[in-house]
């Protein structure tokens, strides 16, 4: 049995969150977690009802809670899922989405990266000078933009939640990188090619999110990428979970201050906004250049032999790899 | 008490542990990580842990 009680109701709590100073029930936490989210949405000016959205979903736990939170809260929201190619791991998280598409009666679309374009990220990490994260989120940003415009979708949604926003902002700021910074914003508006992108989750953790998806009943892929094993983003996320150890709340306060406080002082100050971008050769996406870096990854990846996953992986991530092979994972 | 645990897959015998915080303390897992699973449903960090429970401990954080 557990001694501690909802904040709100009183009944038995099933999550502690210790940057609330507070535990909640099942209920009371759907229902934090749902206030949270139309904060942000009215705060930031993101949605409106009766907009056409498309969220970028891929099956883990932040893309399905927040289709299924815009979903509760009445907003018309059809799904994206991108298949990057990376083996199984593919493979397992179109089946959640699927899955999750389909019990619930959702609108999904589907692009596959070999399919459509010639290639895949792990054949794109290995052609490009890019580390293979930066290959994947480049494709990835630039097929979800498309799918935004190509289908007169008003706003496009990602799942970046709490934790992700404060481990980009403690990079960005570990390198004092102001382009960047000036352009870290929960809100992105629309124009010069680009569709408007929220980030509804901005106030919400990862341990909050996961326990969305538990109490909801929701299966999403708990498994990490494996090529991300290891890599700066989740080292980053590590060093802000020791500091929220000691200091709940820490990691809030250092993105949604950063947001209230710097975000106005930065703003307008983004050379890659200041400077104007043209208009990509190849398929007239935005670009500084004459062929859009998607392009030019495509063009390049696409002529090579395709690249098995565990060649891109780093020697740690590797022997994790094959051992989860082995185990029949 | 039976643990099981990811990346990677497996399960691990635990003895001593009473609530879920002082077992994630004793495996040195860092709580703001880890949600802990007993039969389906979210147990707190003060929840009692018995010697013949089976928990699962999930980690939250994804790698971007």
């Amino acid at each position: 049995m557990t001694s501690s009680k909802c904040r709100v109701c009183r009944e038995p709590a099933i999550i502690d969150l210790p940057r609330h100073n507070a535990n909640f029930c099942a209920e009371h936490l759907l229902q934090l977690c749902r206030r949270q989210v139309e904060k942000a949405i009215h705060d930031f000016e993101m949605l409106s009802i009766g907009d056409k959205v498309l969220v970028a979903v891929s099956g883990g736990k932040d893309s399905l809670a927040v289709w299924d939170l815009l979903r509760e809260l009445g907003y018309n929201a059809d799904g994206l899922y991108i298949g990057l190619g990376i083996g199984e791991y593919s493979d397992v998280s179109l089946g959640y989405t699927r899955a999750f598409a389909d019990e619930r009666g959702l609108s999904l679309i589907t692009i596959d990266l070999r399919d459509e374009y010639g290639y895949d990220v792990p054949t794109a990490a290995k052609v490009s000078k890019r580390v293979p994260c930066s290959a994947c989120g480049l494709s990835k940003r630039h097929l979800f933009d498309k799918a935004a415009l190509d289908g007169g979708y008003d706003v496009l949604v990602t799942g970046h939640n709490l934790d992700d926003e404060a481990a980009v902002l403690f990079g960005n700021t570990l390198r004092w990188d102001v382009e960047y910074l000036a352009r870290q914003f929960p809100v992105l508006p629309a124009g010069n090619g680009f569709p408007k992108k929220i980030k509804p989750l901005m106030r919400l953790t990862e341990r909050e999110m996961a326990a969305w998806c538990i109490v909801r009943g929701i299966d999403y892929q708990v498994e990490e990428c494996p090529i991300a094993f290891g890599n700066k983003h989740l080292g980053y996320k590590q060093a802000l979970n020791s500091i929220e150890r000691q200091s709940p709340g820490a990691k809030s306060a250092f993105y949604l201050n950063f947001i209230a406080n710097m975000a106005p002082l930065l703003a307008g100050r983004s050379q890659a906004e200041a400077g104007g971008l043209g208009v990509c050769e190849t398929c007239g996406a935005p670009t500084t250049g004459e062929v859009c870096a998607f392009c030019r990854l495509q063009q390049r990846a696409s002529g090579h032999q395709p690249v098995p996953v565990e060649l891109v992986l780093n020697k740690k991530a590797r022997k994790v790899y094959l051992a989860a092979q082995a185990a029949g994972e | 008490m039976i643990v099981r645990l990811r990346q990677p897959k497996r399960e691990i015998a635990v003895d001593g542990a009473h609530t879920v915080n002082h077992l994630l303390d004793q495996l040195d897992m860092n709580r703001e990580s880890f949600l802990v699973i007993r039969n389906g449903t979210l147990v707190p960090g003060d929840g009692r842990l018995e010697p013949d429970d089976t928990i699962e401990i999930r980690p939250v954080v994804s790698g971007g």
